[in-house]
């Protein structure tokens, strides 16, 4: 008797999750599938049944595509794009994996102080103004530079590769060290090589945020020749115009609302592509930063 | 959450006493013999003087008059002018409450759907369903607030989002949610929520595991329902995180989600969602009052500074960690 009221306690309560997992996944799935849909909805197409969520695959229309694909400001945006996200994910890692190297050194005389030094400004921010100013000073208004260096080192970023560091085992930069090697070629030779999940990991962390910047462009450049895709998607988004985005014979191929789904879907994609890596080293990438007993 | 960043202690122990004095005496030699590291570190160190400390040393703009010919230095001092221009101009209070009830009802909302779902995830016995949950809802989290302005509006625009086209097909009027001030805090922490919700279970997720099983062993032993176990032994196991989780939150209250507010919000909402960090933006870059937005800048700088280490305080005390 027991054990049954104790499975019909356990069926009920397995619907409720999963019911409720299954509602969260439409929550999620069904916005982002309306995107997809409406990118690829033909001109003068009409559907008053289904609120735009099924277009049958052989109405399908990639004009919206098309057209995006083929014009210079688009092509212009993901080569930006491209730029300061390859760039400044190098320009990060080369500066964040030497210092949390050098962090994660116990013995180091002064490495308190670095410590100190780094988290500072991580606990008090100065404000955007104070930055902009120092960025127009060097020069870097309307450079990408502008986009790549002020946020180049995260210090949480350092902190979680730092932990790693301090996790391999000691035995065997002590080895490269008897034969002869010094610290930098240590970091290069063994510790490098031992990295690879982390290096990776935290070169997503900074691919992924510098992929997805947008204020720092606007509050920088003025070039629009200059602009990364999610600018240009937002300009997309917000103009009453659209001829200045796509050809201007583009009415005649797709509707304008294709035209922005399909801007964001682009813009969407390459973080798409690249999830099943992010999901995994981000997860454990989280975790490492995150809760550490 | 890229900032969570929890440990016991950011500094390990400090060197013991013997070691400092030896370490102290020959100078020179320590920094012979570890000269690479320090080679290494300069890059580093280079960044964050320039691209964190000048930006501080810029902030005395705050006090000052600032006249780019002049340059920081030698702008005229005004003290706390602007400070006070701040504290009793019109906008304070709307700012101040703006974003601090954006952020409050983020965190009360957010926080626990995070834990329901994070349950929900771990209690589910059918393996795939939940890593395919966990895939869809994580992914948000990597689409950028301009991506999520489109999808907005391909759910919301009065023209043809999904939500009016619902509304407008059972006889209702279209609403304009993001440019309606009754609307506009809504849709900023629901979105919040859809986007957010799925990565921040990971760290629920991964305190859930764990917690000893054989608690829930015995508890079944003696007959406790789901719900029961749920109550009172899943949710005490992760209440230490939840607790840390909500303090961190609690020291940023003052960052009420400046990307996303920048991209969504216009005209017609800036009463209801206008924010510091936005008011900072169109004052010092658009308006060109630069000592006034550094002042206010400056201002949310000091209060969250305090209110961080109360709530690093408040952690440790609590259960025991230290946040940074």
């Amino acid at each position: 008797m027991r054990l049954r009221i104790k499975s019909w306690d356990n069926l009920f309560f397995q619907i409720f999750v999963n019911v409720f997992l299954a509602s969260v996944l439409l929550a999620i799935a069904i916005p982002i599938w309306r995107v997809f849909m409406m990118s690829l909805t033909p001109l003068g197409y009409l559907d008053d049944k289904t609120f735009g969520l099924w277009i049958p695959p052989w109405q399908w229309s990639f004009e919206a595509y098309k057209q995006l694909f083929s014009h210079p400001a688009f092509a212009r945006a993901t080569y930006n794009s491209v730029m300061i996200t390859l760039g400044g994910t190098a320009i990060s890692m080369a500066l964040t994996t030497p210092l949390a190297y050098v962090l994660s050194n116990p013995r180091l005389p002064g490495r308190r102080f670095l410590i100190v030094v780094i988290l500072v400004p991580f606990l008090f921010q100065a404000g955007l103004i104070p930055t902009y100013l120092v960025v127009q000073r060097l020069g870097l208004v309307d450079n990408l530079f502008a986009i790549m260096l002020p946020a180049a080192v995260s210090v949480t970023n350092t902190m979680v590769m730092k932990g790693f560091f301090e996790g391999l085992p000691e035995e065997l930069e002590e080895a490269a060290r008897l034969d002869g090697a010094n610290d930098l070629q240590v970091l290069w030779h063994v510790i490098l090589p031992l990295s690879k999940p982390i290096l990776l990991t935290i070169s997503l962390f900074y691919t992924v945020a510098l992929w997805n910047e947008f204020f720092t462009p606007i509050l920088y450049l003025n070039s629009n020749k200059l602009m990364p895709l999610p600018v240009l998607l937002r300009n997309i988004l917000m103009a009453a115009n659209i001829n200045e985005y796509v050809e201007s014979d583009a009415f005649s191929n797709a509707p304008i609302q294709a035209f922005k789904a399909a801007s964001v879907f682009i813009t969407m994609l390459p973080m798409v592509i690249i999830y099943p890596w992010i999901q995994r080293y981000f997860t454990k990438g989280t975790l490492l930063g995150g809760v550490k007993e | 959450m890229k900032d969570i960043l929890i440990r016991r202690t950011l500094a390990d122990r400090p060197p013991n006493k013997v070691d400092q004095k030896r370490n102290l005496a020959p100078l020179w030699k320590n920094i012979v013999k570890y000269r690479w590291l320090y080679l290494m570190v300069i890059p580093a160190l280079a960044y964050f003087i320039i691209f964190q400390y000048l930006p501080l040393w810029n902030a005395q703009i705050a006090f000052k008059d600032f006249k780019p010919l002049l340059g920081v230095w030698r702008s005229p001092f005004t003290g706390f002018d602007h400070f006070i221009t701040f504290f009793k101009s019109f906008y304070f209070d709307q700012l101040i409450s703006n974003t601090i009830i954006i952020s409050l009802l983020k965190l009360v909302l957010g926080i626990p759907m995070a834990i329901a779902l994070a349950l929900a995830l771990y209690e589910t016995t059918f393996k795939r369903f939940r890593s395919l949950v966990q895939t869809v809802a994580y992914l948000p989290h990597f689409l950028s607030w301009v991506i999520m302005f489109g999808v907005l509006l391909m759910m919301l625009s009065p023209g043809d989002g999904l939500i009016n086209a619902i509304i407008k097909s059972s006889g209702g009027k279209p609403i304009a949610f993001l440019t309606s001030p009754d609307w506009f805090r809504f849709v900023v922490i629901a979105s919040d929520i859809w986007k957010e919700t799925g990565w921040a279970t990971i760290i629920y997720l991964a305190a859930l595991m764990g917690i000893d099983s054989t608690l829930f062993e015995a508890a079944q032993v003696d007959g406790a329902s789901r719900l029961q176990r749920i109550w009172f032994i899943s949710l005490p196991g992760i209440l230490p995180v939840i607790v840390i989780l909500t303090m961190l939150r609690l020291g940023h209250i003052l960052n009420a989600g400046f990307n996303q507010i920048f991209v969504l919000y216009s005209l017609p909402v800036y009463s209801v969602g206008d924010i510091i960090d936005t008011w900072v933006y169109r004052s010092g870059i658009l308006d060109f009052q630069l000592s006034l937005a550094t002042a206010v800048g400056l201002f949310k700088g000091v209060i969250g500074l305090v209110l961080i280490l109360i709530a690093n305080r408040v952690a440790k005390r609590i259960a025991g960690y230290t946040l940074y």
